[in-house]
């Protein structure tokens, strides 16, 4: 039996795998983290774990569960390591994925650590990816699975120590079932949405939201020679392959759809340009977080760039000095923008990350 | 083992109050209707009101039944700042202190919106009301003044306010006093006559003495100009509405009779009991709000220590702090993290100040006293009461060192 700490956003995944751990023999205790000092006060669709509501529901978990409940403002570290990294990456032309960043630094950082300094074993999740523990006491990711629902993309910043601390008990299990077993434990958010938007955007406004934080910081939108084509707000209202709302003066030359091919901050620019110059096949990567030991120099594995994106077989080389990733995929994709991060796959288990700075 | 030391949120009911609330729970009968079963229970009504009036030295008539002290709070300030001003529209400003409970606070800053201009008087760093911020604001133009509201024990921090003094000076400027003695009930001789005419009105709860949730008075003179703030069959005095909660007002009634009775007694056995706890806990390191200095009994109470059982005449809490709150600041620590623990330690104590969400909140009291944000997280509120033992109190402490060094190391 091990003393855990469950966190419970308040949605049925999280909660029946509290469940899960209880049923198992575990002492169990909930905590829901309050992220932000002005949560809303009721929930908007699939936008979640930030408002009352959520508290609420985490809170009536708890109760069906039989375990005791607490509410640990993070909201400070939460602001500082997310929100603040969020806004500066979008002010610096890149597209950063603040789930990543959350587990990274807040889930199975902030809260992991203090929950073990309170004496706690570890930390039980509601997300669909599974760790597998060998008899050496050595921990591996994998992919759930469920892989529709797979999240070991956003878990794969998680280091070993981090890992052996965590427990998935979902990650065998089907959404379906999940939901079906959150039925028949007759927990009340069975059948709540599942949240998929930014969870401190209460709006999905990304770029409005931005807004209210960066400013107007009108600059112009250029295609590849240089040429203007249009005006822009600012360059935090775009990502690399999007194609709305560019509001061009004129359509191609050759009357095709145009797509963001750059952003760069330093000129104030956005570059537009045909989808077919979208296409990568080679990434430059920083920082890399290892899910276990270092793998070897050059392996071959497999790449997602974002979550429940394609996975891409690529031959994967890591410098000396493991600061920086090279990726070279096997076959071109579209859309990767400087900030997202690559997740390496061999087989179904994570390897590891690195922040994606540069794609040729 | 459960250690309950959070009396101040609500206390324990005590037997006399479930024996008044079943037997009055078994009555057929709408108070106000007029056919004997009414009129049997109008009867327990109005038993309980002279019984509660006899207790808190007011005429039956200045019983005013409300859901709780919150509904009381919010008719007196709102209504009682409305009345003045319909009568007399200079009377504009409504002045309360710094450390007001919320729903004496949140009432006011409502005001707000309606044109009212609102004055905090700020309090010291002991949580005193100062009384010379208070004379400036009230010389200046006294018949702008629509009301005055000073609690009377912060429910915080239990420092007590000098209603006395407050209501002598609204006297002379001809100033309406309102106090919120939720916390000052059962503890200080609360004498709705006795202390000034200028005292206006009382909230008062049943569950802060040992009576249920749900039932609570307001204590308004018939010479006090008020207005409704909730509309309906204008049950109590055309100023409350709502039927009468028979079985609640007579355990009200049950509680509040026992605790005034037994108060002298039982205020002596908690101020030995907070100066145990408190000497336990500044020997860990906390900073006791209301803390060290040489003690005098609350206005009022006898003040010869040996006749009220304490051993020794220096005792370790200021003349102005209850004897039933230990506010503790842990220096480097988290409220938080503290209160989780000694919940899993068997400990109920609590931070005060939690938001909706369950967040603890930097305590409003302690930014009034002047403490900055981080200490204002590290305050735990441990509140004693009827059932607390001095085993309860060695039990915390035997618990404390353990709790302290796992908060520290989950900084």
């Amino acid at each position: 039996m091990a003393r855990l700490i469950a966190a419970l956003s308040g949605g049925v995944d999280s909660a029946v795998a509290a469940a899960r751990m209880v049923d198992a023999g575990h002492d169990v205790t909930a905590v829901h983290l309050a992220l932000t000092r002005n949560p809303a006060l009721h929930r908007s669709g699939s936008r979640g774990c930030c408002s009352l509501e959520d508290a609420h529901d985490a809170k009536r978990i708890a109760d069906a569960l039989g375990i005791a409940f607490y509410i640990w403002d993070i909201s400070e570290q939460f602001h500082s390591e997310v929100v603040d990294n969020f806004v500066a990456e979008y002010a610096a032309g890149r597209t950063p994925n603040p789930c990543l960043r959350c587990n990274e630094r807040i889930k199975f950082a902030a809260m992991l650590q203090r929950a073990l300094a309170l004496g706690y074993d570890g930390l039980v999740t509601g997300h669909y990816a599974t760790v597998q523990r060998d008899a050496t006491g050595g921990v591996t990711l994998h992919r759930s699975r469920d892989i529709a629902k797979d999240q070991s993309y956003v878990l794969g910043v998680m280091n070993s120590l981090q890992l052996q601390h965590s427990y998935f008990p979902l990650g065998d299990s089907l959404k379906s079932e999940v939901r079906a077993e959150a039925a028949q434990r007759g927990l009340l958010v069975a059948d709540k949405p599942d949240s998929y938007d930014i969870c401190f955007i209460a709006d999905g406004d990304t770029g409005g939201w931005l807004a209210n934080f960066l400013g107007s910081r009108p600059g112009i939108i250029t295609d590849e020679t240089g040429e203007t084509l249009g005006t822009h707000d600012g360059i935090y209202r775009f990502t690399i392959g999007q194609r709305k709302g560019l509001a061009l003066s004129r359509p191609a030359a050759n009357a095709q759809p145009r797509y963001v091919l750059g952003i760069d901050a330093a000129s104030n620019r956005v570059t537009v340009g045909a989808k077919e110059r979208l296409a990568v096949t080679v990434l430059q990567c920083s920082a890399p977080i290892f899910c276990g030991s270092n793998p070897p120099t050059v392996w071959e594995g497999s790449v997602q760039v974002r979550a429940h994106a394609p996975e891409v077989a690529a031959t994967i080389i890591t410098t000396d000095d493991t600061e920086r990733v090279l990726v070279q995929l096997h076959s071109p994709i579209i859309g990767v923008a400087p900030g997202q991060t690559a997740v390496c796959y061999d087989g179904s288990r994570v390897v590891g990350s690195a922040m994606i700075t540069a794609t040729s | 083992m459960q250690i309950y030391l959070d009396h101040a949120a609500t206390t324990p009911m005590l037997p006399v109050a479930i024996d008044a609330w079943q037997l009055a729970a078994a009555e057929i009968g709408n108070a106000a209707a007029l056919h004997a079963a009414g009129r049997n229970v109008r009867r327990i009504v109005e038993e309980s009101r002279e019984q509660i009036a006899a207790a808190v030295g007011a005429h039956p008539a200045e019983v005013v039944f409300t859901s709780g002290a919150t509904e009381a709070d919010n008719l007196a300030v709102l209504g009682i700042a409305r009345a003045r001003r319909a009568a007399d529209p200079r009377a504009n400003r409504v002045l309360l202190s710094a450390v007001e409970h919320p729903a004496v606070h949140a009432a006011a800053w409502q005001l707000a919106a309606e044109k009212f201009e609102i004055v905090e008087i700020p309090v010291g760093r002991d949580g005193g009301l100062q009384l010379a911020a208070l004379q400036a604001e009230m010389a200046a133009n006294p018949v702008q003044v629509a009301l005055l509201s000073c609690v009377w024990v912060n429910n915080e921090i239990g420092v007590i306010e000098p209603i006395p003094a407050v209501c002598d000076m609204a006297a002379t400027a001809g100033i309406p006093v309102h106090s919120d003695a939720v916390q000052a009930l059962g503890v200080l001789p609360v004498s709705f006559n006795a202390v000034a005419a200028e005292l206006s009105a009382i909230s008062i709860s049943a569950h802060k003495v040992g009576g249920p949730v749900g039932v609570g008075a307001l204590l308004v003179r018939r010479t006090t100009p008020i207005v409704p703030i909730s509309y309906g069959g204008g049950q109590e005095r055309q100023l409350r509405s709502g039927t009468l909660a028979a079985p609640l007002v007579a355990s009200f009634a049950a509680a509040l009779d026992e605790v005034v009775r037994e108060r002298t007694a039982r205020v002596a056995a908690l101020y030995k009991l907070r100066n145990k706890l408190t000497q336990g806990l500044i020997a860990l390191g906390a900073e006791i709000i209301g803390g060290v200095s040489e003690m005098e009994l609350p206005p009022g109470e006898t003040s010869d220590a040996s006749a009220i059982g304490l051993a020794t005449p220096v005792e370790l809490c200021r003349p102005t702090q209850a004897p039933h709150i230990c506010y503790a600041l842990f220096p480097g620590h988290r409220a938080e993290t503290l209160l989780m623990l000694l919940d899993d330690a068997g400990v109920a104590a609590s931070a005060g100040t939690a938001c909706s969400a369950g967040v603890v909140r930097p305590s409003e009291t302690l930014l009034a006293l002047g403490y900055p944000t981080r200490a204002a997280l590290s305050g735990v509120r441990f509140s004693l009461g009827w059932t607390t033992t001095q085993d309860d109190i060695a039990t915390l402490q035997a618990v404390l060192p353990t709790v302290l060094a796992r908060s520290k190391a989950a900084i």
